[in-house]
């Protein structure tokens, strides 16, 4: 580990104020891991758990996540596990009890991939060490993305909660050192690798995450995650879903559809969503939506078997949701 | 020596499981040692070449920084290269400037802190000279060579009677080829060593070690000492499974760096490091031929091995043992080959041979089944090997037939319906399957001291280890029954190269060899104290012959009067010595020569698989055992259990992945290298099997560390195949491969 400043702020203000060439600092399960590994060496750390941002706040509107809640805490949030079940679902599939008790949202937002070419120094990464090659492409890919990847990089998006916030029209609140506030949609939030696989977000150097929205919409209080893995706990997503529909007079009016382990950032599958809206839920409707979902996705050898897993999965995700309500 | 004691058996919690369970166990990293340093290895980011030039100068200048040692600096040690037996490793001591895998040590730094250290190692700069590496033996099996040996296995090839004329002229036949991944063991303790130096020639070694006896003939020859001059201290092992069965480079480094800086230093393995240089379950491919008649007799079998090994060792897998003893068959035929690798040398896991080879078999036992439409468990009873068809010696005791029969029927197997993809739950497949575990029954030369003092309490001692098995519980348990004393009166202890000298734990035979010896002491110390107590005027039993005394709750008393005892404590009081001591060494028993002495056991498995996403669960377990006497009912079935969750691993989970252009490993940590969790682990009923052994040892124990992972692997693949119709033939099952 190289050797850091550290400075705890003692309020939003004191933060954005020591940001400049510092890293944020929330619960650290994904910092501080890269950073005992020698991928992350920030020069500085801005902990910004004494900032009050832990309160999660739910009204007629919707719900209001402090950046510092806790997975554990957001998870159990009888407001969450009600009328946002994706979110729920998809928090108590990830991790365990240790790490969900002291990760955050806003750190979750910014989770870095469990690519273990970016994880290992000695490999070839682009967005470790942009220009040094992809090691992952034409390496052990089993785990990599299938959409939104690039001849740059293939890193697979790790998180959970993301799925459930892209299917959830969340929105992402920041506050920049100048004092200036942004709202991101969660869509917007995170890029695709592109050119540049460093870049992983919009955010500006020294902007910080407040909050976390949800919406009041027609189709959260409906929504399912489905997480399938390698092991029946603790294991990275292979493929999941995070779906939610509004279904009246047994036609789906709206929905969302996002998947995770498969891609690069976050996805929200508009071809998907587009092949549900208007139709009667359906297996073959469910099916159909799926081909659409995976139309574009770019394999490697290793991880091929995700393009028809994504489907099943799906699928499988939507058959649940009918399922249940 | 068969009686029943009153303890042996007992299922007696742990007697040091309050110490681990409130964090007062010290584990070798955690030894309290004064001014110690910190020292950190610099893994080579090549896996094949060499250093063309190394700069320490900002590592050295680095806080805190005592020395950073490399090829072109470190001492030169006169027995860098010398072996102290047949299974010993090529150690790399920066000895020179080849690279021979990747995260081989290239540079230590020793620093006062161990941040520092880490960080003054990342200030370390190598350039290589780098060659393509080999990272896979997979596409170059025409390479395989036959191997020296086969360490204590036996003979690398086998051949009984015509293998290939008896299959060519058989009615059924199934030939097919099994694989299994590399693996690493991944203990929680990782490895960890404290070395301090008592003067130019001699040496302390705090170190984790299933073997410190081993360790310290290791040590001593790498830098010419006395192997009397050191000493190697381990008194609790966070988990082995045979990765700390002997002293890897980073013992001899963690001594060298504490020579150089004058200091004691402590050197702790890293995770990712626990992948490169502690040796590893080799990637196996196996070719297994089996041929019946129409009744289900083998008429002939073959089971052709190749393992990957590195540039510079030999380590075999001995997967083909099994096969030679497993089933009555006069047509057998092994052979055992090496392919060599870019990589660090392979070394024995859990079951070495055993689990990867019963995978092989057992999965083509199941295939033979479905080729003859014969029920598996009938196929395997119609081929029982009365003897040892590999020697043709008897069986110390087998007790086979009867674990099918227990297991069979607990399980329910007769309810199986022969079909794949017959049983379902709602979208979930159900499959059953089953298979043979065995493991052999080893012993080896052993010591033991038991002492007697004037307080009345027992104190015995082995070298040994506890590798996590309950070592010190079932001495204290054997030496207790041996001496007629009450449990908290005998105080055991191990992990000392000061005690008397022991075998390494493994090939699970801690409980049977050295159990043997601190019987045999506590039987020769009980002696002692007869024939002191009938020598001597004083005592109550003074004249009487000693086949007229027996030994009740810490006393020795007449037989026909037991009012007339001699407490132990009296006996030394009065001797005018502040203790009896008897000092043992356990050859193995003469008789057993005479015999062929394995463990055996049945696995029952139920899997579910959801038809459409290919994810495999294990919904239970049912395993029949028989492994002579248990000696501890709790620690024997935690035993059972822990080789179970291992086959779930091995069979579902574990493989240690390297990149195919670099030979570097990508699995580099337990997010990546899968083990099971608790939620893959379904009830497991283990059922002990009653067997009394009078010829394997003198506590009749055969031995239960590894049998559990044995078979276990292949009853699940033979489950997954009857639920899915899919059968999968190359380790891990993972679900892709069954989309």
């Amino acid at each position: 580990m190289e050797p850091f400043r550290y400075l705890r702020a003692e309020d939003e203000r004191h933060a954005l104020a020591a940001s400049k060439g510092a890293t944020y600092i929330a619960g650290g399960t994904t910092l501080v891991d890269l950073m005992r590994l020698g991928v992350m060496r920030p020069r500085a750390l801005v902990d910004i758990s004494g900032l009050g941002l832990a309160a999660i706040d739910a009204d007629d509107g919707g719900v209001r996540i402090g950046a510092m809640a806790r997975n554990t805490d957001v998870a159990v949030h009888p407001v969450i596990a009600a009328s946002y079940p994706v979110l729920s679902e998809a928090l108590l599939s990830g991790a365990s009890p240790q790490l969900r008790n002291m990760a955050t949202t806003g750190g979750n937002v910014l989770q870095r991939t469990r690519c273990a070419y970016f994880r290992d120094p000695a490999a070839r990464c682009n967005k470790r060490d942009p220009g040094a090659g992809c090691g992952a492409i034409g390496g052990h890919a089993r785990m990599h993305a299938v959409l939104g990847v690039s001849d740059r990089c293939i890193a697979t998006h790790p998180s959970d909660m993301c799925v459930a916030l892209v299917a959830l029209d969340a929105v992402v609140r920041t506050r920049a050192p100048s004092g200036a506030e942004r709202a991101i949609a969660f869509a917007d939030f995170h890029l695709e690798p592109g050119a540049h696989p460093e870049v992983e977000n919009v955010l500006a150097p020294g902007e910080l995450i407040t909050h976390v929205e949800l919406p009041k919409t027609a189709f959260s209080a409906r929504s399912h995650y489905l997480k399938v893995r390698d092991r029946a706990s603790y294991a990275f997503a292979l493929v999941s879903a995070a779906v939610a529909l509004h279904v009246d007079g047994g036609v789906i009016r709206e929905c969302r559809v996002g998947l995770g382990g498969v891609a690069t950032k976050p996805w929200r599958s508009a071809p998907a969503e587009a092949g549900l809206v208007g139709k009667s839920p359906s297996v073959a409707v469910f099916r159909a939506a799926a081909e659409a979902a995976m139309k574009d996705a770019t394999a490697q050898p290793d991880n091929a078997f995700k393009i028809e897993l994504a489907k099943r999965t799906l699928v499988r995700a939507l058959v649940e949701l009918t399922e249940r309500a | 020596m068969s009686e029943r004691g009153l303890f042996v058996g007992q299922g007696l919690d742990r007697v040091d499981g309050r110490l681990k369970v409130t964090g007062r166990a010290p584990y070798a990293a955690e030894t309290a040692v004064a001014n110690v340093a910190h020292a950190v290895i610099v893994g080579s980011a090549v896996a094949k070449g060499t250093i063309a030039s190394i700069d320490t100068r900002a590592a050295e200048r680095s806080p805190g920084v005592l020395a950073a040692l490399t090829h072109v600096n470190a001492p030169k040690l006169p027995g860098a290269e010398k072996k102290v037996g047949p299974v010993d490793r090529r150690l790399q001591l920066l000895q020179d400037d080849a690279v021979l895998y990747a995260d081989q040590p290239v540079a230590v730094v020793v620093a006062d802190t161990l941040e520092r250290a880490q960080h003054a190692a990342s200030l370390v700069v190598v350039r290589y000279a780098a060659q393509d590496p080999r990272a896979s033996i997979d596409d170059h099996q025409g390479e395989a060579f036959k191997p020296a040996s086969l360490g204590p296995r036996g003979e690398v090839d086998s051949n009984r009677g015509d293998a290939d004329t008896a299959i060519a002229g058989a009615k059924v036949k199934v030939a097919e080829t099994y694989t299994t991944p590399a693996q690493n063991h991944n203990p929680m303790e990782p490895h960890a060593t404290i070395a301090v130096w008592q003067g130019e020639s001699s040496l302390t070694l705090y170190d984790a070690s299933q073997g410190i006896f081993g360790a310290r003939r290791k040590v001593a020859a790498v830098f010419g000492l006395d192997p009397a001059r050191v000493r190697v201290i381990n008194h609790y092992v966070g988990g082995g499974f045979g990765c700390k069965g002997s002293a890897w480079s980073h013992v001899a480094l963690a001594a060298m760096a504490a020579r150089v800086t004058g200091r004691a230093v402590k050197l702790v393995v890293t995770r990712p490091q626990m992948f490169a240089f502690v040796g590893h379950r080799p990637r196996t491919v196996q070719n297994v031929t089996l041929a019946a008649d129409a009744t289900g007799t083998l008429v002939g079998v073959t089971h052709d091995v190749v393992s990957e090994t590195s540039s510079f060792d030999e380590f075999v897998e001995p997967c083909a043992v099994q096969t030679r003893m497993l089933y009555a068959c006069p047509n057998v035929r092994t052979r055992h080959r090496l392919v060599r690798a870019d990589i660090g040398t392979p070394t024995f896991q859990r079951a070495p041979g055993e689990s990867t080879g019963t995978f092989a078999l057992e999965s083509a036992m199941d295939e033979l089944a479905v080729a003859l439409a014969m029920d598996p468990l009938a196929l395997r009873l119609r081929n029982y090997a009365e003897t040892d068809p590999a020697e043709g010696k008897p069986w110390s005791s087998k007790s086979l037939r009867e674990c099918y029969r227990q297991g069979a029927e607990r399980f329910g197997w007769a309810r199986r319906t022969p079909k794949p993809r017959s049983m379902r739950r709602g979208r979930r497949l159900i499959g059953w399957g089953m298979a043979t575990a065995t493991y052999p029954a080893n012993q080896s030369k052993s010591s033991a001291v038991a002492r007697m003092g004037i307080d009345g309490v027992a104190r015995v001692q082995a070298g040994s280890q506890d590798i996590g098995t309950g070592t010190y519980t079932i001495m204290t348990q054997i030496a207790a029954d041996a001496l007629g004393l009450p449990l908290e009166r005998v105080r055991f202890d191990l992990g000392d190269t000061a005690m008397p000298e022991t075998p390494v734990s493994g090939g699970s035979q801690t409980a049977s060899s050295t159990g043997s010896a601190v019987k045999m002491a506590a039987l020769a110390l009980r002696d002692k104290l007869a024939t002191t107590a009938v020598a001597d005027k004083a005592s109550p039993l003074f004249g009487r012959s000693e086949g007229s005394l027996d030994f009740v709750d810490g006393a020795v008393v007449a037989k026909d009067d037991p009012k007339k005892a001699d407490p132990f404590g009296a006996i030394v009081s009065r001797s005018g010595q502040s203790e009896i001591v008897a000092l043992v060494e356990t050859p193995a028993k003469e008789d057993r020569k005479k015999y062929a002495a394995h463990s055996f056991g049945a696995d029952f498995v139920e899997v579910s698989v959801d038809e459409d996403l290919g994810e495999v669960r294990v919904m239970r377990v049912v395993a029949a055992f028989a492994a002579g006497r248990i000696l501890n009912a709790k620690t024997a079935r935690s035993q059972f259990i822990g080789g179970i969750v291992w086959a779930i691993g091995f069979a579902l989970e574990e493989q240690t992945l390297r990149d195919p252009r670099t030979a570097r490993v990508v699995t580099r940590d337990l997010a990546d290298y899968h083990v099971p969790v608790h939620a893959d682990v379904p009830a497991i009923d283990v059922i002990s099997v009653d067997e009394d052994d009078p010829h394997v040892n003198e506590i009749g124990a055969k031995g239960i560390g590894e049998i559990g992972i044995t078979g276990c692997s292949a009853a699940i693949a033979n489950a997954v195949f009857h639920a899915t119709g899919k059968r999968v033939r190359d380790l891990p099952i993972t679900l892709d491969k069954l989309l």
